[in-house]
């Protein structure tokens, strides 16, 4: 695209007709390089990330101290026996309570969210219409209003349920089934029919050509949402905040959030929050990676893979 | 819809099991979207129509419909224009602050959008990778790194001081309203770039060169062909980030944690968290659910339309 647009832009030009005043003050380059533009870009950048990377800087900080630096030290993460990430059980709990809600939930919402968008996509009925305007909508809701209700669900109906990290789970699986549903039913537009009608006219029967034509040429867009949901449950907080009861059900991002109140947080956070970020990368990495990998050949691969991964 | 397949497989004839198939295969997504949002919904309006039991202090939720009552929302009601009203100016302030923090998001987060949309060249690719970062950094994370940078001996208080702007340290964390303005254009910022990128990005750009072909020069080219052309991302970026700043309650408990600046997200978080207010917050979620309904509506519409288009 950017290859086609630089191309007409250095096109020798028909000599334009001037009047008088514009052969006296030649007129600037209209090609010329956005340079406003361009820095303005560039400080925006700077201000979205540099914070970011003093905060992990902070997390080795060897001191107290967020906002002076003392020296390189590991003690937040390993050495510090009281308060380091690895010796504070509630620290160590949260890393492994969002892990447990990452995975679970990947794995309950990524077959629910496929199995609707596919029945979703091919069933073409009113009520298949009014179901996909629920996922959307709820899609679309603040997520602060869906906690609440899921809050009050499960405290006056499903009592069953406590608070904790079942609910947690039930909430978090609601909430980003829409993820798989949406994705998967983008691609399958794109695939259109042809290929389960050519599977059927070979004798395959519904479920076989659902289960070996469309599930692998679905795999790329399961997988990126399956990453989608992973990390959106790693970053997920008004959710498990609401639903979740005592400290060992409050994933990393609660931990954060009710230790920093008035300021008053340590590196420790900051290194907690390091490990949540290495997390979120390397899934994002590898899926990136792979979904490059799985739709190697196609156009427009890496652009619709970085959208596919930004949820557009 | 199976074209010849349907006619000559004798399995395949009968519609009525064709459909069942596919309604099969979604059932268990519709059974969860009903028992986890539809009944989560219909307990809001349970317990906003319900009561509060006078010993235990709990909410006592009328399932019933018959019987929902109304003195809940009196209170509330009470509350935004009543004497002791302390609704009413959050609810001014919520306004407020997101107002200022969206148009603030979209005057940076435009040119950025446009920058790499359509003059990146090379570092297309590095720039869009740059501006997808901010979705893998939790936003918490985001949130204590300014944390750390606004201390009062943080890295802020010093630039400024060094450059002679400020006096003495500037408490930015202790209930400023441009902190929470600050942090909410920070944390949103990167959705609305990513929408308005998508949507610069479709421009066709023979357009434009037509455009500057047809004698305009570089403003208004801008102000004639791309802008209108962008308008539908506009709208629909701006509600993508209003939307989730209009419930955003943990932005302003982490960059300030008073009162003076709390947004109604603040207040509903706060009466959950006491059982005899939960009502109170129950019908304040229904408000704010009303009064989102309609541009909900809207950007569920205009989405499906374009991917209607897009097909």
């Amino acid at each position: 695209m950017s290859g086609t647009r630089v191309g007409t832009r250095e096109l020798p030009r028909a000599a334009p007709t001037t009047t008088r005043a514009q052969r006296l003050r030649p007129r600037r380059n209209p090609w010329r390089r956005p340079v406003f533009l361009e820095g303005f870009t560039w400080l925006y950048v700077l201000w979205s990330l540099a914070p970011i990377a003093i905060a992990v800087l902070f997390s080795f900080n060897n001191g107290k101290s967020q906002s002076v630096w003392q020296g390189f030290s590991m003690r937040w993460y390993t050495t510090d026996p009281l308060n380091s990430v690895l010796h504070d059980p509630t620290l160590h709990a949260a890393v492994a309570q969002t892990i447990r809600l990452a995975v679970l939930t990947t794995v309950i919402a990524i077959p629910l969210g496929v199995a609707f968008a596919i029945g979703i996509d091919r069933w073409r009925g009113r009520p298949a219409k009014v179901a996909n305007f629920v996922m959307v909508f709820s899609f679309v809701i603040p997520e602060l209003i869906f906690a609440v209700a899921l809050f009050f669900v499960f405290n006056t109906l499903f009592v069953t349920v406590h608070l904790g990290t079942t609910a947690e789970v039930l909430g978090l699986v609601t909430w980003n089934v829409s993820w798989p549903a949406i994705i998967v039913r983008a691609r399958l537009v794109t695939i259109g029919r042809q290929y389960e009608e050519a599977a059927a006219d070979l004798g395959a029967s519904r479920l076989q050509a659902v289960r070996r034509v469309l599930l692998p040429m679905l795999m790329p867009a399961i997988f990126a949402s399956g990453v989608l949901v992973f990390s959106g449950v790693i970053d997920d907080f008004v959710l498990v905040d609401l639903l979740s009861s005592t400290a060992p059900t409050q994933p990393m991002s609660v931990i954060i959030y009710s230790n920093t109140h008035g300021g008053n947080s340590g590196p420790a956070l900051n290194a907690l929050a390091t490990l949540m970020l290495l997390v979120s990368f390397v899934a994002a990495g590898t899926g990136f990676l792979a979904y490059r990998w799985m739709t190697r050949g196609e156009r427009n691969s890496q652009d619709e893979a970085l959208s596919t991964f930004a949820g557009v | 819809m199976w074209g010849r397949a349907d006619r000559s497989a004798p399995v395949d004839r009968d519609p009525l099991r064709h459909r069942a198939f596919w309604a099969g295969l979604s059932a268990p997504g519709i059974a969860w979207l009903a028992v986890f949002v539809l009944v989560p919904f219909y307990a809001v309006l349970a317990v906003a129509g319900g009561q509060i039991n006078e010993v235990l202090g709990t909410p006592v939720p009328a399932w019933n419909p018959l019987s929902w009552g109304g003195a809940a929302y009196q209170g509330v009601f009470g509350d935004i224009v009543g004497a002791g009203a302390f609704l009413g100016p959050v609810i001014v302030r919520t306004l407020v602050y997101v107002a200022v923090a969206s148009t603030l998001a979209l005057l940076i987060g435009y040119p950025v959008a446009y920058y790499v949309s359509r003059f990146a060249g090379k570092r297309r690719g590095l720039l869009l990778a740059l501006l997808l970062a901010p979705f893998w950094v939790s936003y918490m994370m985001r949130m204590l790194a300014w944390i750390d940078l606004l201390q009062s001996d943080g890295y802020v208080n010093r630039v400024l001081q060094g450059l002679h702007i400020i006096g003495s340290p500037v408490n930015w964390l202790g209930g400023e309203s441009a902190t929470v303005v600050l942090g909410l254009v920070y944390g949103y910022l990167p959705y609305l770039i990513l929408v308005l990128f998508a949507g610069l990005d479709r421009i066709d750009p023979s357009l434009i060169e037509a455009g500057r072909d047809l004698g305009l020069n570089r403003a208004r080219t801008f102000v004639r062909i791309t802008l209108p052309l962008s308008r539908q991302s506009i709208v629909t970026g701006l509600l993508i980030t209003v939307l989730p700043m209009i419930g955003d309650y943990y932005t302003n408990t982490m960059l300030s944690g008073t009162s003076g600046t709390s947004m109604i997200g603040n207040v509903i978080d706060g009466q959950l968290q006491a059982s005899s207010l939960q009502t109170q917050g129950a019908v304040l979620s229904l408000l704010l659910l009303g009064v989102l309904l309609l541009p909900m509506l809207y950007y569920v519409i205009v989405t499906n339309r374009a991917s209607v288009v897009a097909s």
